[in-house]
């Protein structure tokens, strides 16, 4: 599923609105769990899931192809943990 | 200090964008993170450009072990869920 074929299950649902609206709703979901990561904040979904930021340390990285050292800069990285009930109904 | 949203904070958000009552606000989203779970519990990726992907990754049997008691347990083949995250939420969340 992609996020327009989201955007249409919900416009099928909700007839009594626009489908620009039903695009702003989806985009407003979105860019909140991300401007929330982008201050260092988690998002957590009860039953379905957790958003979270881990913090990557600098190291010392290697261009596979040609071995050569390359240094990484530490950075922030985006983190999904699956909430308990979405992971006993995968595997229910 | 680090705060923690909840769908509470995401029906504010939708509240905001588009002229809907709190209530109503709150059930769309229930209803995306609903087709979200439905579409990975049926097996399916779920891309959400700009954000990221959900996928479902099998996990094959393997033994394991019970790390207090060091004793030797199977674990079943089962299903998890992989989020992905865009180019775009990463330079995002490292402020570029």
């Amino acid at each position: 599923m992609i996020k327009s074929e989201l955007i249409q299950k919900l416009a099928d649902e909700n007839p009594h609105l626009f489908q620009r609206d039903v695009e702003r709703i989806v985009a407003a979901v979105f860019d909140e769990i991300a401007d929330a990561l982008s201050r260092g904040d988690r998002v957590e979904l009860r039953g379905f899931g957790a958003f979270s930021v881990k913090q990557r340390d600098a190291r010392v990285g290697r261009n596979p192809r040609t071995g050569e050292s390359v240094d990484v800069p530490e950075k922030r990285a985006p983190f999904f943990k699956t909430g308990k009930d979405l992971r006993d109904r995968m595997n229910g | 200090m680090a705060k923690t949203l909840t769908r509470a904070d995401l029906s504010e958000a939708v509240y905001r964008a588009v002229g809907l009552s709190r209530n109503e606000s709150a059930d769309l989203v229930e209803s995306i993170l609903q087709h979200i779970s439905n579409a990975v519990v049926a097996g399916e990726t779920v891309k959400i450009s700009s954000f990221g992907t959900f996928s479902v990754r099998e996990k094959g049997a393997r033994m394991g072990r019970n790390p207090k008691t060091g004793e030797e347990v199977p674990i079943e083949p089962r299903r998890v869920l992989v989020f992905r995250p865009s180019h775009i939420l990463k330079d995002k969340i490292n402020g570029a």
